[in-house]
């Protein structure tokens, strides 16, 4: 069946058609294009299909896209701002080499920012409990974890400057919020 | 995926009545961890999916401060109760079995009610409940009824759930003062993986900290169903619980336990995990009891 949903998705406001048995990865990829988010076993099982609704870190392979409706749902495309500067967390997973065949990295930065957006000075077990549901089997976990520790510095200094909100593009912000897109997809 | 039509009652009642014009064609989902995966392998094909998430007050979480009694809805996730700090300071148990069931994005989603009504032998988050003496509340088209979760199980994936009924709640009796309770989910690692074998122990003691009152013992892949291990819990009553008393119920419940051999491990090593196991939750208990009797 299909029906209209209507979301804030990497902050702005957007209204779609969707059959009932989509999910939200399906949705994401599939019709809207945002191929960043990635499938890897469809299952719920790697975390590459990862993304965050309304703060939390979710699987979008078992979520249905009508379950997003009046939601707030970040990708990894809503992380870097149009001027191109990326956000600490990928800018750290390139420094640190947290990256290797780059399948997991969209999953894995959304769980790592799901967590530091709470806590950036989670520390390695807060780190390694949050991240256990992403599988990277190039297994670059070592420098994935370094990647994290870093980005949680740096969130905290920024944090730590008053500055959080408007170097952190990802994070909705009232005025997006109210900006009206009213567009429609399909 | 099968296309399905996705139906979102507002009350549990609608949600009954609608799986009764839709009878067998006609799945509930709660949090969709496991009914999404079903439905994406083939496993189940139902032509509606009845989504119990908007129903308000299934997730509702809380303790009643007058009776004791710890209320759970059905619909409460499993990341819910992890940081619940009523949960982790007054029912470790629960945070110890909730906190490692698959990932933190399946905890996000997947919800203690979804976790009894699938069924597995493994599940997690039954052991606390039973250990907890925890009762669920079943309504469905003839109306209500209440099944303590111990018996809820008949055999793998399967519930004394009738076509219809829906889990709404699980109510946890007011726990007596110096209650220890813990849980390990034990295998090769705790994250996406199903445990090799799951203990849950829980002990009331008298005020001399050392007489046992009342003993669960309880264990996940340990039978068809999760079970209780009640002859190695009479062995703790009315004793004082020593180190060398909870081997002995260790041993006990490794003999009274169904365990078989299985992909993940072997029916000796299930054994020998429960007889150490058992013992070390047993300490950990007293631990809590003792921490809790100083603070007081």
């Amino acid at each position: 069946m299909t029906k209209t949903i209507s979301f804030i998705l990497n902050g702005d406001e957007i209204s779609c058609d969707i059959q009932d048995h989509w999910t939200l990865l399906h949705l994401l990829r599939e019709e809207l294009g945002l191929i960043g988010t990635k499938e890897g076993c469809g299952n719920g099982e790697c975390g590459a299909c990862t993304v965050i609704v309304d703060q939390l870190a979710v699987n979008s392979c078992l979520y249905l896209a009508a379950d997003v409706q009046g939601k707030q749902v970040q990708t990894i495309e809503g992380l870097a701002v149009h001027t191109g500067s990326l956000h600490p967390i990928q800018q750290s997973f390139v420094d640190n080499g947290g990256i290797q065949c780059g399948f997991c990295t969209p999953g894995m930065i959304m769980s790592a920012k799901a967590l530091l957006d709470k806590d950036p000075k989670a520390d390695q077990e807060a780190v390694k409990h949050a991240l256990a549901g992403n599988i990277c089997r190039c297994t670059g976990y070592v420098q994935i974890l370094d990647s994290v520790a870093a980005a949680g510095r740096q969130m905290a200094k920024n944090q730590g400057e008053g500055a959080a909100a408007a170097k952190d593009p990802g994070t909705i912000t009232q005025q997006s919020m109210n900006k009206k897109a009213g567009e429609v997809i399909t | 995926m099968k296309p399905f039509t996705l139906l979102t009652p507002a009350t549990v009642e609608e949600a009954v009545a609608l799986f009764g014009q839709h009878k067998e064609t006609a799945r509930y989902m709660a949090g969709g961890t496991d009914v999404i995966v079903k439905v994406k392998e083939g496993w189940m094909g139902p032509d509606y999916l009845i989504n119990l998430k908007k129903i308000p007050g299934l997730n509702d979480l809380h303790k009643n401060e007058a009776t004791g009694e710890l209320s759970i809805g059905a619909l409460v996730t499993h990341a819910m109760l992890e940081q619940s700090l009523l949960i982790r300071n007054a029912y470790p148990i629960i945070y110890d079995a909730v906190s490692n069931i698959g990932s933190l994005q399946v905890r996000n989603m997947g919800t203690i009610g979804g976790n009894l009504i699938n069924a597995v032998p493994s599940a997690d988050g039954a052991i606390p409940l039973i250990a907890l003496d925890g009762t669920a509340l079943l309504v469905g088209p003839d109306g209500e009824r209440s099944v303590m979760v111990k018996d809820l199980f008949v055999k793998p994936y399967e519930t004394v759930l009738t076509p219809g009924e829906i889990l709404t709640r699980i109510t946890i009796p007011a726990q007596v003062p110096r209650t220890g309770s813990a849980y390990i989910k034990f295998g090769r690692r705790a994250a996406m993986e199903l445990p090799l074998i799951g203990i849950g122990v829980l002990l009331v003691v008298d005020e001399d900290l050392s007489t046992c009152t009342r003993a669960r013992i309880c264990l996940g892949v340990a039978g068809p169903t999760p079970l209780r291990a009640v002859k190695a819990e009479q062995m703790l009553e009315g004793q004082p619980v020593t180190s060398d008393l909870l081997t002995g119920a260790g041993k006990l419940a490794a003999e009274e336990s169904q365990v078989r051999d299985s992909v993940r491990g072997q029916a000796w090593h299930r054994k020998e995990m429960i007889r150490v196991q058992v013992r070390r939750m047993g300490l950990r208990c007293l631990d809590i009891i003792n921490q809790k009797a100083r603070q007081a």
